[in-house]
């Protein structure tokens, strides 16, 4: 069982993670955490020094940390961004999609059943954070 | 309509694998019952009362005689013979096994239907007119853009866990037959002055327990920007909306806490961002779309001319059938009202039927309508006393289209763990109060919709009467409703006063009715009366 899994071949950040607001008070800060509803837009003046995101879920009904990723992809940031707190397998794939590349669950993860979650739909049907090629394109070239 | 591609194909039978195996670990103990409750839910199978029920989705209402006799196949082996016509264009089974769901999922799978977002907190099965490519009133067929619609929010990551469930429909006509403003996301299609078309967009709508009634907040977005928009509008409720109560988390309540204006604002901000990043399907991809919903190739030089000769055939004629653009042509409603039955019920027998004559006489196609009947959109004239000969044999003839017994009802506490009171005994006591064919006939349109419970599945918010049944200390209750709508002048319903038993509420209803035969005048229908004298007069002849 797998209780961290990570998808970047980079050296993982080891600075302390703090919350979103001490962030912006320390300007040595490169790690930060995105409590689920938190504004991440506050973040983007600063984003050229920041390693690590960290976003929680703080249960998995709550999917405000979907569009907290897709927000960091579209600023620009491509340092890493871990999902915390209530992941559940089923719903790695879509965060995958959504730009997350490490996550940190609460109750570790069936690596057997993950990868055959990872590896089972075959196709996209949009553009997302993870350059997959959405269906209506491969139609048409 | 439409056909899935190799592509389609490959993400429905991934779903059927992906729940297949979702099935399996819930049985073998991987999953706790809390952890597969959501997974099921977003695949459409509820855990009900006596049993699971699954819901099926029928995009846009739309099927063929092939897809119907699938549906009657699964009701017949897998369900107890039947199958139960929704409010929003689907079908559910009510008697389901947990461990056949995945077998369910993959029959449905091999004439291109799915399960997929029928339930939970995701975007639905997108809803439209079901008249549409057969409506004479439509600016074009509202199906491409809705088959889009259907593509573009299936497995949308970002929001794989929104707030609450969210509902799309999309029209093409003035007259508003799909409820469209009593949904989350309504579009109407337009055409500008330059002759392109584009999308009246209303967001916030919903019935529930807080009802809200869409607001315009685009008059003309450009078709190929819809992704974009409906984006930017899922991002911001996404965002912005509570997480803290179940009750207050669908989109219309937080449009309501922001306001109109400032939803708005949100949402055209997002969306310049999010249109800028060019993630907007391509005009060929609508192109290839659209050319699956070209008309069908309706003979010319028919005769409008309908022998009428046998009376019943006549009723059935000025009641189930509406005009066609076509020449020659009509579009026969199939009603699943019988006085006694279950509103939207159809057994496997029925079903088959139903697949030959739209096979046989509508160039083989169907639709369901969120007031729980059946169309057959393309019938020739000439061929209408043939269908309705055949419906009558299947015991499908009432011709009862828009009238008192005509009664939306949701399962109720017969079936539902959510409801608070039966609704399908209060719709067949009201069906039978009122079963004289002359006595519905001279009462004209009137939408009855009755609820089990404050959730509203029932439409009772847009009865022109609603009933709602709740629990009053222990026994069932019944609160009646009037003046509501889900035509283009929608209105929500109002309360008239203290709630009634079971046999009182049929009782108020028929009190009701005869206070509007007594005051309208020549040609008013029930709600016309009832918005032209207003609640006070009917409060005095329900309550005396």
């Amino acid at each position: 069982m797998a209780d961290m899994l990570r998808f970047r071949d980079d050296t993982a950040a080891d600075e302390p993670v703090v919350s979103l607001d001490a962030f912006l008070e320390q300007p040595n800060a490169v790690s930060v955490r995105i409590e689920a509803g938190d504004d991440v837009e506050r973040l983007f003046p600063h984003i050229a020094r920041v390693k690590l995101v960290e976003v929680d879920f703080p249960k998995f009904r709550d999917g405000r940390g979907f569009s907290t990723a897709r927000l960091l992809r579209e600023a620009g940031y491509t340092g890493e961004i871990k999902a915390t707190g209530d992941v559940l397998v089923d719903l790695v794939w879509f965060m995958r999609r959504c730009g997350f590349d490490s996550f940190a669950p609460n109750v570790a993860i069936d690596p057997a059943v993950l990868e055959a979650s990872l590896s089972r739909y075959p196709y996209v049907y949009q553009h997302a954070a993870d350059g997959a090629v959405p269906i209506w394109k491969l139609r048409h070239g | 309509m439409y056909k899935y591609d190799h592509y389609d194909q490959a993400m429905v039978d991934a779903r059927v694998e992906d729940f297949r195996d979702q099935t399996r670990r819930r049985i073998n103990g991987q999953l706790t019952d809390d952890q597969f409750k959501p997974l099921r839910l977003k695949n459409g199978l509820y855990l009900q009362l006596h049993a699971y029920m699954l819901r099926v989705a029928i995009p846009y209402g739309t099927l063929d005689s092939r897809q119907m006799r699938k549906l009657a196949h699964i009701a017949r082996t897998y369900d107890r013979g039947y199958g139960h016509f929704t409010t929003r264009q689907n079908i559910q089974y009510n008697w389901i096994k947990l461990e056949q769901a995945p077998d369910i999922l993959a029959e449905l799978a091999t004439v291109e239907m799915h399960a997929i977002q029928t339930s939970g907190e995701s975007i639905r099965n997108v809803s439209a007119d079901q008249y549409a490519g057969a409506a004479a009133d439509e600016v074009i067929d509202p199906r491409p853009w809705a088959e889009m619609l259907r593509q573009m929010t299936t497995f949308m990551p970002e929001f794989s866990y929104l707030p609450r469930k969210f509902k799309i429909a999309v029209i093409a006509a003035q007259e508003d037959r799909a409820a469209m403003r009593w949904h989350d996301f309504g579009l109407r299609i337009v055409r500008n002055d330059a002759g392109e078309i584009g999308f009246e967009v209303y967001p916030g709508g919903g019935m529930g327990r807080t009802p809200f009634i869409a607001y315009k907040a685009r008059d003309f977005l450009p078709a190929n920007q819809i992704f974009s928009y409906l984006q930017a509008v899922l991002r911001v409720w996404n965002r912005h909306a509570r997480r803290d109560n179940i009750h207050k988390q669908r989109m219309k309540i937080l449009v309501h806490e922001l306001g109109e204006e400032e939803f708005t604002r949100q949402v055209e901000e997002a969306f310049q961002h999010i249109l800028g990043l060019g993630q907007d399907f391509p005009q060929a991809e609508y192109d290839r779309i659209a050319a699956y919903f070209t008309p069908p190739a309706f003979e010319e030089g028919l005769s409008d001319e309908i022998d009428r000769s046998d009376p019943d055939f006549a009723v059935w004629l000025d009641q189930q059938v509406v005009a066609h653009k076509a020449p020659g042509y009509a579009i026969a409603n199939i009603s699943l009202k019988p006085v006694g039955g279950i509103p939207g019920d159809i057994s496997a027998e029925q079903m088959e039927l139903v697949a030959d004559l739209a096979e046989r006489y509508s160039f083989d196609e169907l639709r369901a309508t969120h007031a729980q009947n059946l169309v057959l959109p393309h019938v020739r004239k000439q061929d209408l006393y043939a269908v309705w000969q055949a419906l009558v044999e299947a015991g499908l003839a009432n011709a009862n289209l828009d009238l008192v017994t005509d009664i939306i009802a949701c399962p109720g506490l017969d079936y539902c763990s959510l409801a608070n009171a039966r609704s399908i005994p209060v719709a067949e006591k009201i069906a039978a109060r009122f079963a004289d064919p002359a006595r519905q006939k001279d009462l004209g349109e009137l939408k009855i919709k009755i609820s089990g419970c404050i959730n509203a599945c029932g439409h009772h918010h847009a009865g022109h009467i609603g009933i709602l049944g709740v629990d009053r200390k222990g026994t069932e209750n019944y609160q009646l409703l009037l003046g509501g709508s889900g035509d283009e002048n929608t209105t929500q319903a109002k309360i008239t006063g203290p709630g009634f038993d079971e046999d009182g509420i049929v009782d108020a209803i028929e009190r009701a009715v005869e206070h509007y035969r007594g005051i309208r005048e020549p040609g008013e229908r029930f709600l016309d009366t009832y918005r032209r004298v207003g609640m006070d007069g009917f409060k005095e002849a329900i309550y005396g």
